[in-house]
This record gives C-alpha cells, sequence and structure tokens, in this order.
C-alpha cells in the first residue's frame, strides 16, 4: 500500500513543472489567450520532448508509459492553462488505442505520438458534436455517441465550424460527421481514461487556483491585516483545499485503476470526474471570490482558471451526469447482492 | 502508486479475519443499560487480549506485535468489517499507553501498560474544561505540590469512561505564572479516591457517554507525573495526535457500512433513482475519506510525519456522516424519527461528530495556518 508517486513519476512532475515555470508563464499564456492562438512554439517542444505519446504504447511510437504518468502531465498543464491542444490529442489517442483496430491504431496513433497530427474528442448524438475542445485545430477526430459507439475521422471528412469557447487557451469546434469515419470496434472501451485525463487537469486548475489565491490573500491588506487572517476568507482558503484535495485522490485513484484493475474504472472514472468537476467551478468561483474586485477584472489571472475549468468540468459529462452513472453502478451491485 | 496489499499484509489481514470469525464477541446485552453495555465490551476486550489482538500496533515489549501503520490501519478496518465493537479500554489502547510509551519512565510503562492491554485498568482522558474547550491550554485545574504529592482541585468535562475508569489522563497547571502553554504538567490521576467525583452528562441522544469530573483536593504521587514538570502541553499534543490517527479508519468503515444500509434501504423502498445523486455524492465522499486516510499513511511512513490529511480526514468524516444521516430521515421515512430506533440515535449522534476531537472551526483553523501558511488573526488577550 503506497499512496504516492514513484521517483520517476516524482522526476516527471517536477520536470514538466519546471519546464511549464519557464515556458508557460502567465503573461506569456495571457498573450497567447488574447489573440486565441496556441502557443506552437511550446507545443513544438513539448512535441519533442514526446509529451502526446506519454501513455501510447512503443510499439506506436509512443513511451509506452502509463495513465498515472498521462494525469501528471495533465495536472501540470492545467496548473499553467497552457495554450496548447494536449489534452484533445491525448484523449483521442486514448479512445484509439483502447477501441480502436490494429489498423486504426497503427494508422492514427504514431502521428499523434509526434505531434504531427493534433487529436480531439467530442461527445456527438447522430454524428453531431457541439462543442468539441481542440476541434478547430484537429486533423483526427474521434466521436463518441450515448450508446457507447465510436468512431474515427479526418478533419477534411467532417463539417468543422470553429467556435468562439469563453475559454480562448484552446480552440472548439462544431463538428458536423454525418455517417463519416470508421467505427471503432471496442467504442468507447477508452473513455474511463479520457475521463482521468481531464479530471487530472482539473485538479492542476484547482491546484493552481488555490496557490494564487492563498499568495493573494497574505497581501492584500483591508482594515490594516492581511485579509487571510480573517477567518471569513482563510476557512474558504480552507474548503478550498479540501475540495482540491478531494478531487486528487479520486483522480489519483482512477488512474491507479486503469491498469491495476479494469473493471473497477467505470466506477472510479465516474467518481474522479464528479468529483473535480465540483471541485474545479467551486474552487476557481471561490478565487475569484477571494480575490475581490481586482478578481472579477480582466487583468488578474484567475479567470483563465474559472473559464479552463467551466470548460472542462462540462467535458464528457458533468457532475451530475456522472453521479447518475455511479448510482446506477451502486444499484447494480445492490441488486447483485440481494438474495434471490 | 501501489494500492495493493503486500503478501505480508494479506496475511496479517487473514489471520485477523480468522480469528474475529472463530472467535466472535459475546451476544450484546439487552439489558442492564449502559453498566451492562460496557462490562460487555471489556469482556470482548479480554478477548481480544487473550487472542493477542488488543493493540496489535503495541511493540512486542510492551504486548502488542509491532504491527505496521498499514496493518494497523488494517486491523481497524476488520474490525470495524466484523461489526465488533471497540474494546473497552479504547482510550487506553490509543491514546494512554502510546503516550506513555514516548514520555513514561521505565517504571511507569512496567506498571501501566500490561493493564491497559488486558482491561483491567481502564483509562479516561481529563483534558477539556468547561472554560477550556478548543482553547485547552487556558485550562485552569490546579495542582500544588505538597511534600511528595500533588494537591489537585478543578473540573473537567466531556470524560467518556470516567465511571469505569481507574485511571485518568489529567492536564493541570502547576504554574500560574507560566505562559499559558507552559505553565502545564500530564498526571496520572487515581480515579479511585473520594475527591474525585463523577456527574454522567446526558447529551441529546438521551444516554451518557460522557461525564464530568469534580477534584477537589485528589492527591497525586510525584511518581504519576508524565514527561516532567511543566512540559504537559508537548505530552498533551502526544496523546491527541495519536487521537485523531488511530480511531479514523474504523470510523471510515462505520460510515461505509452506514451507507450501504442505506442504499439497500432505498432499494428496498424503490428510491435508488430519486435519490441515486444524493447517495452517490456519499459515496464518492466515503471513497475519498478512505483514498486521503491512505494517502495520511503513506506520508506517515515516506516522511515520518502526517500531512495535512489528518485534518481534512476528520473534517470530510464528520460533515458525511452528518449529511448520511439526515438524508436517512428522507429515505427511511418519518419512522427513522422514532425514539430508540437506530437510525433516530445515529442522526442525533451525528451532531458531536463535528464538535469532539477538534471542531470543524479548529480544524479549518488548522488547514489554514499550518497546510496554507495563512496568517492568523491577533486576538485580544
Amino acid at each position: 500500500m503506497d499512496f504516492g508517486f514513484t521517483d520517476d513519476q516524482r522526476d516527471i512532475q517536477r520536470t514538466a513543472r519546471d519546464l511549464l515555470g519557464e515556458r508557460a508563464k502567465p503573461e506569456r499564456v495571457r498573450e497567447h489567450a488574447e489573440a486565441s492562438r496556441t502557443d506552437t512554439e511550446l507545443w513544438s517542444e513539448l512535441c519533442e520532448l514526446g509529451w502526446p505519446g506519454i501513455a501510447i504504447a512503443e510499439e506506436h511510437g509512443g513511451q509506452g508509459l502509463g495513465p498515472i504518468e498521462l494525469s501528471i502531465l495533465c495536472e501540470e498543464l492545467g496548473r499553467c492553462v497552457a495554450p496548447v491542444p494536449f489534452l484533445g490529442s491525448v484523449m483521442a489517442a486514448t479512445l484509439i488505442e483502447h477501441g480502436g483496430s490494429r489498423e486504426q491504431r497503427e494508422r492514427w496513433l504514431p502521428p499523434i505520438a509526434s505531434g504531427e497530427t493534433i487529436g480531439a474528442l467530442g461527445a456527438a448524438v447522430d454524428g453531431t458534436a457541439e462543442f468539441v475542445i481542440g476541434g478547430a485545430d484537429a486533423q483526427v477526430l474521434v466521436l463518441v455517441e450515448d450508446d457507447g459507439s465510436a468512431r474515427v475521422l479526418g478533419a477534411q471528412e467532417a463539417e468543422v465550424s470553429p467556435l468562439p469557447s469563453i475559454d480562448p487557451t484552446r480552440s472548439a469546434a462544431r463538428i458536423v460527421a454525418g455517417d463519416a469515419g470508421g467505427a471503432l470496434p471496442d467504442g468507447c472501451a477508452g473513455l474511463g481514461r479520457a475521463l482521468v485525463a481531464v479530471s487530472s487537469e482539473l485538479v492542476g486548475v484547482c491546484d493552481r487556483a488555490l496557490e494564487m489565491t492563498v499568495a493573494y490573500v497574505k497581501e492584500r491588506k483591508q482594515f490594516g491585516v492581511p485579509v487571510g487572517a480573517y477567518q471569513a476568507v482563510s476557512h474558504r482558503c480552507a474548503q478550498m483545499l479540501l475540495e482540491t484535495e478531494k478531487a486528487r485522490s479520486t483522480a489519483a485513484f482512477a488512474a491507479w485503476t486503469a491498469d491495476a484493475n479494469p473493471e473497477g474504472l467505470a466506477e472510479a472514472a465516474a467518481m474522479a470526474k464528479a468529483s473535480a468537476s465540483d471541485a474545479g467551478r467551486e474552487v476557481t468561483a471561490s478565487a475569484i471570490q477571494a480575490h475581490g474586485g481586482i478578481g472579477f477584472t480582466w487583468e488578474a489571472d484567475v479567470h483563465w482558471l474559472f473559464k479552463r475549468a467551466q470548460v472542462d468540468a462540462v467535458l464528457l459529462g458533468g457532475a451530475g451526469r456522472h453521479r447518475t452513472r455511479l448510482a446506477s453502478i451502486l444499484a447494480d451491485r445492490v441488486r447483485a447482492s440481494a438474495p434471490a | 502508486m501501489d494500492l495493493t496489499f503486500s503478501p505480508q499484509e494479506i496475511a496479517f489481514r487473514d489471520e485477523l479475519r480468522a480469528w474475529l470469525e472463530a472467535n466472535p464477541p459475546a451476544a450484546e446485552p439487552s439489558e442492564g443499560g449502559e453498566d451492562a453495555h460496557y462490562a460487555w465490551r471489556r469482556d470482548w476486550q479480554r478477548r481480544l487480549y487473550d487472542g493477542g489482538w488488543a493493540a496489535p500496533a503495541w511493540p512486542a515489549e510492551y504486548g502488542g506485535r509491532g504491527a505496521t501503520l498499514t496493518e494497523s490501519a488494517i486491523y481497524f478496518e476488520e474490525i470495524g468489517r466484523a461489526r465488533v465493537p471497540f474494546a473497552a479500554n479504547t482510550l487506553g489502547l490509543l491514546l494512554g499507553g502510546p503516550t506513555l510509551m514516548v514520555w513514561g519512565t521505565p517504571e511507569q510503562k512496567e506498571r501501566y501498560l500490561p493493564p491497559i492491554l488486558s482491561a483491567e485498568e481502564i483509562w479516561c482522558q481529563g483534558f477539556s474544561e468547561p472554560d477550556a474547550g478548543s482553547d485547552l491550554a487556558s485550562l485552569k485545574t490546579r495542582a500544588v505540590k505538597d511534600g511528595d504529592e500533588w494537591v489537585v482541585t478543578g473540573q473537567k468535562v466531556w470524560t467518556s469512561g470516567a465511571q469505569y475508569s481507574k485511571w485518568c489522563m489529567l492536564v493541570a497547571r502547576t504554574d500560574g505564572e507560566a505562559a499559558k502553554h507552559k505553565g502545564l504538567t500530564y498526571f496520572l490521576m487515581d480515579m479511585e479516591q473520594d475527591s474525585v467525583q463523577v456527574r454522567p452528562l446526558r447529551q441529546i441522544t438521551g444516554e451518557a457517554e460522557f461525564n464530568e469530573l469534580f477534584i477537589e483536593e485528589a492527591r497525586i504521587p510525584d511518581a504519576n507525573v508524565v514527561g516532567g514538570v511543566g512540559n504537559g502541553w508537548k505530552v498533551a499534543l502526544t496523546t491527541l495526535m495519536n487521537e485523531r490517527a488511530g480511531l479514523g479508519f474504523a470510523l471510515q468503515i462505520r460510515l461505509r457500512q452506514l451507507l450501504d444500509d442505506l442504499i439497500a434501504k432505498a432499494a428496498e423502498r424503490g428510491l435508488l433513482e430519486a435519490y441515486g445523486d444524493a447517495l452517490a455524492e456519499l459515496h464518492m465522499r466515503c471513497e475519498s475519506i478512505r483514498l486521503l486516510a491512505w494517502k495520511g499513511l503513506t506520508d506517515v511512513e515516506r516522511y515520518g510525519q502526517p500531512g495535512p490529511e489528518g485534518s481534512l480526514v476528520k473534517w470530510l468524516w464528520s460533515d458525511t456522516n452528518q449529511r448520511l444521516t439526515q438524508l436517512a430521515v428522507d429515505i427511511v421515512g418519518p419512522e427513522a424519527l422514532t425514539a430508540g430506533e437506530s437510525w433516530s440515535y445515529e442522526l442525533l449522534r451525528a451532531r458531536g461528530n463535528t464538535i469532539e476531537g477538534g471542531t470543524t472551526e479548529v480544524l479549518k483553523n488548522i488547514i489554514a495556518e499550518r497546510v496554507l501558511g495563512l496568517p492568523r488573526l491577533k486576538v485580544a488577550g
């Protein structure tokens, strides 16, 4: 029993944080967000380092590491709201790798792993996905439907209409694919892992929002004392930590479960996403509140975190939907254990 | 990260499980009130003791098994899972014994530890006072040196099991001039003296789990000072740290069982769908509590000290138990409010959870100040 990272995982985390601390400073993120532009320089660097392929098998050009390592990178990128199409790419890759045919894997995974191709994942109804994160930049799209089916297609096979997202650090698009694309034989088998990736990104967003808030309320003085000395404020910060740690623990558990106990992943991933979605909204909203008037301005950087959290919270289903899923898993369990 | 047990841990768990199955407690008494109930728990501890399972976390030299932290957590998970009662002398086993192991003299350890384990001598905790709750260090009970004895006068409250106890872990002020944390001393007070009066404190459930202690010139030999005169605050902190660490795992399992019972009840009444969202939320919270408790354990094993999880876990557990027992009234229906019914008991008892062992407000202060490093508001006086 060990809840901590291995030395290698800690190295990945430290290296990622150091790199992004240098390359994705707030002013640089803001510059790209205000122009609704991907940070192509940063993205190239991450691709050279093999980040998009971290969890893709070596035979498909990836690094062959696991969902825990992927989570670490998602969290670090979430912390700085990096303007790169990482999340869409790794989620698309996950669906292809775990639900696709050999041919689909061989065709799509190597270029995603190298960064040559950008992927995006969207939830569609009858071939139309209303809001696909990274959809305007992607060359390969994976669409999942409510019935558990999924398919992969090239972006040129669909009608892609870019949308202005409230989170301009990543593109968004409406995708109309009709019947185009090839079905993934195992459908949404990779969805649990994709949910873990979004959840981990949300944990990073929460972590940063809390860090910024704590720093601010220690500095900001009213009535002659730092506002963080007031319990109305400090207890809010404690609540932010609780929400963040709840989300972190369930995301870490789901990441571990993906490989160690695949049958448990549906439940663990639903918990992770519900917990992270709630935490993301609450913690970033609290961050704005604790910053006071400045938190409502465009100048302060907390709003990027709030916006990213809003988008991630509904991505692949909001908290309510995942709690409903969880409730049905619990109901099945009760029925299974009830005497016949 | 590896959330599975090692072969050694599994062997420990299986041995305990097999023992618990083969050695169940006697039937819970239906008559005789709290005294009979306490005698039943005392008998249960004796069975645990005879089987070598009273305190596996204690080192072998003191009669334990030298269990690792993980094994100790497994122990409480299994005790919870088997739905057996807590040992009668839980405060001695979890708080008093470990405190003596850190601060006691060789003579004190030899004299006091064995009867804690066998439940021959029950221990209680004399910390809180009517005017010293969260602000424990402001306590007023006074001990004055008289030859090779101390004479103690004061009042303590929330002393559970005092009527059955032989020894009280008592913190008293021995130096009125010193700063408030500095003038305290930790004593072992013999409860069997007329100058110590125990009065049951009836709580909102109607029962009296706790007591008030009225101490009027009680005598304590100098040999019963633990950890040195004036060092009481440090010794008390050892006790309080053990308080948060030990019981967590067992409480977490109790919560899980209560939730499983409630889900079964909801299924029975066809209410799973109507309350699905709320039940799923409770399920997630239970899982977070379990995961954060294990994470805390990993921190202790790796870094030698608990991380912020201890306070977070207690806060989350108490809040979740209150939500759960409140939801139960909706699911079970008004009959859950029948006095004496178990759901009504759980509902009322849960109100104490966010107060005992550190109020939620104090836990938030601890998190804000010690984990997040926020400044502390200076309070007058």
